[in-house]
């Protein structure tokens, strides 16, 4: 049985990986079967409605010309496309989209992952990432400004000195004011992440009022 | 019974030339070299994008987010998967003394290979990649890649059915990894793609990362090893209840460790733990065939010296432990709060596939061209020179990465500002710019033998034929 076909390719070929993908994949499969996997129109929200209007208001020409008006369906399509764009370019081989409950993870990103956040299409294939470079995007939305987006993309250094990230000039019409379609699409899927939060938008040096005001010695 | 019948001599035996496609195995090698320079290219540009030297900065087709996925998928279905399937021509209808199922189709399966491969890169480079970590082959090009592992898996499998009784390891590994493979492929590019979505597709890619290593690329290595070691050693593995151990363990314990990719997800923290634990029974089994291996050359080291084929095997086999090891460790969820999300991973990829399957590959075709050439090394310097280059390249690669990795976990766990982790990176990326530099110089030092051996070949040729 050790040594002879049937057993190596029955055995150890068909059923060892049966039993390791019934036990690894197929479980968490069944256990998440309640929570239903929602379409891109679904997860279009109010907060990323703003930040696609507010697209739309200071690039109008390419705006116009790309996605034509700010609407809800509009917006599906462009997370559609700046997904594809992520996916393409290797954003998510850089940049993880998912905080861990350790290593202080959440007092830096925001809320830790769970699971409802990532029953979309939009996560498949889901990007959860497995190096950083770059900073964790599931809490990204709503932290900085599409201006601050589409210098970031087209010359990365600008704004963040010393960033190893490379540039993306053909995410635009020859000029950081000029985003084209693939330009407008990834600040709107960037402006998505986490926008679906209570805690959205988050902001890394965020501190509530009354711990600003108070004083440290009382 | 009449005496006619009884003969004290053998049936015919089939000739090793009548058996084997050596041009094929040739093209096979001569197509996977081609690709290691692709995927070394890729590594390049990322390596200097990330210390600001990229000379092609802002080039779309250039770009090394994309060159970083053409990367790793050149090493894996370019460089790995072509001399894998020239060995496996080479040493298949040797092992059961038959030919592969049918030669025109051997043919096919070597240009339609290639058709994957250069797709899967032309691909990735218009940005067309899946979201499937070593998967990014675009999905129009799955379909293709499915079948044609189908193909492999038959044409290989004929001359394996053919023969009776118990088999040899070697055999086992590679029956495995036929029907491994093929699974893996479907259940990765297909699954997360078309059917599951979120945590439970990350757990199926975390399966399909591992696999891919665990269930393709380490039981057909092993295979050859088993194979090469005792042919080059002449004598015979040291102990078979030891790779009885080892290949029984890999098979029931590697499929189970692929949630360990994805620790601390919100996929169920029960099911991590059967990963982390799967993984450390890994590391016992793997224990077991490296004692096997060392076992088999105890009172031979010499060899070490001598035959540099060998050499190259046994490299890799200390560097398979000490990156075995190293996985016991880093898949403890202790470490993960580390080293996860940095280049210690990065350190422990380059070490597995070219620290360990990039040097037995290497020293399979160092063992294999002239035998395909019919003609001696060029010079056996330059070979030299190979192996070393390689081997110090990419034990700096991986030591200073590694380390680099705890600079960086213990950065971001203290909170410091997220650029303090990229400044501190600076000087180890740039010594890593230098390590791939002088892997980059071994392998051409390896190019520029085989182009000489094969002109003496050639010359040789031609000086049998018209005599002086």
């Amino acid at each position: 049985m050790f040594e002879n076909k049937s057993g190596i390719l029955l055995i150890g070929g068909l059923g060892f990986f049966l039993f390791a993908f019934l036990s690894n994949a197929i479980v968490p499969i069944l256990m998440y079967r309640h929570l239903p996997e929602k379409t891109v129109e679904e997860v279009v929200n109010q907060n990323l409605l703003y930040q696609f209007e507010d697209l739309s208001l200071r690039y109008p020409e390419q705006f116009k010309k790309y996605f034509g008006e700010p609407t809800a369906e509009n917006c599906a399509e462009a997370l559609r496309i700046g997904r594809k764009v992520y996916t393409g370019e290797g954003c998510w081989h850089c940049h993880s989209q998912f905080v861990r409950p350790v290593s202080n993870e959440s007092r830096r990103w925001g809320p830790v992952a769970e699971t409802w956040e990532y029953q979309n299409v939009l996560q498949r294939p889901v990007l959860f990432g497995t190096r950083r470079v770059g900073p964790d995007l599931s809490r990204e939305g709503g932290r900085r400004g599409n201006d601050w987006h589409a210098v970031h993309f087209f010359d990365p250094p600008l704004v963040s000195a010393g960033s190893p990230m490379p540039r993306y000039p053909w995410f635009f019409d020859g000029s950081p004011d000029k985003p084209n379609q693939r330009g407008l699409a990834l600040i709107t899927y960037v402006q998505w992440l986490g926008s679906w939060l209570e805690s959205y938008p988050l902001y890394e040096d965020y501190k509530p009022v009354d711990d600003m005001m108070s004083n440290p010695l009382e | 019974m009449n005496s006619d019948t009884i003969s004290t001599e053998l049936p015919p035996q089939p000739t090793y030339d009548n058996l084997v496609e050596e041009r094929l195995v040739l093209w096979y090698f001569l197509a996977a070299i081609g690709y290691l320079f692709v995927s070394m290219l890729g590594g390049l540009i990322m390596a200097l994008q990330l210390v600001h030297w990229n000379p092609h900065d802002g080039i779309e087709y250039l770009s090394p987010g994309r060159w970083r996925m053409i990367h790793t998928n050149a090493i894996a279905y370019g460089f790995l998967a072509n001399t894998f399937l020239g060995a496996l021509h080479w040493s298949i209808p040797r092992l059961t003394l038959q030919p592969v199922l049918n030669r025109a189709l051997s043919y096919f399966i070597f240009a339609a290979w290639q058709v994957v491969v250069l797709g899967t890169a032309i691909g990735i480079m218009f940005g067309q990649a899946q979201g499937v970590e070593w998967g990014e082959t675009p999905v129009w090009i799955d379909p293709l890649a499915q079948v044609g592992l189908l193909l492999v898996a038959i044409n290989f499998m004929a001359p394996i059915a053919r023969t009776k009784g118990p088999l040899y390891v070697t055999l086992w590994y590679f029956m495995a990894a036929f029907v491994w493979t093929f699974l893996t492929y479907a259940m990765g590019n297909f699954m997360p793609q078309y059917y599951v979505a979120g945590t439970s597709a990350g757990a199926i890619t975390g399966l399909f990362i591992h696999d891919l290593v665990g269930l393709f690329v380490t039981p057909i290595g092993w295979g050859l090893m088993y194979y090469f070691v005792p042919i080059l050693l002449k004598k015979p593995i040291w102990s078979h209840g030891l790779s009885l151990v080892g290949f029984w363990g890999l098979a029931f314990f590697y499929p189970l460790n692929g949630i360990h990719h994805f620790l601390y997800t919100p996929i169920p923290m029960f099911l991590q733990y059967g990963a982390i634990v799967s993984t450390i029974a890994v590391e016992l089994v793997v224990t077991t065939v490296i004692i096997n291996f060392f076992g088999t050359i105890w009172g031979s080291g010499r060899a070490l010296i001598t035959n540099i084929p060998l050499r190259w095997f046994y490299t890799g086999m200390v560097f398979y432990f000490l990156t075995c090891t190293q996985c016991a460790m880093q898949v403890t969820l202790t470490f993960q709060k580390v080293i996860h999300f940095s280049d210690w991973v990065v350190g422990h990829a380059h070490l597995v596939m070219f620290g360990v399957f990039g040097m037995w590959l290497l020293g399979t075709m160092t063992y294999l061209f002239p035998r395909l050439y019919k003609h001696d090394w060029y010079s056996r310097e330059l070979c030299e020179w190979h192996f070393w280059l390689s081997a110090v390249g990419i034990f700096v690669m991986a030591a200073d990465l590694i380390l680099l990795g705890l600079f960086q976990g213990f950065y971001w766990v203290s909170l410091q500002p997220w650029d303090a982790s990229i400044t501190v990176s600076q000087p180890f990326w740039i010594i890593r710019v230098g390590a791939g530099l002088a892997i980059i110089a071994g392998q051409i030092c390896f190019v520029v033998n085989i182009y000489k051996t094969w002109r003496l070949s050639e010359e040789a040729k031609v000086n049998a034929l018209f005599p002086h």
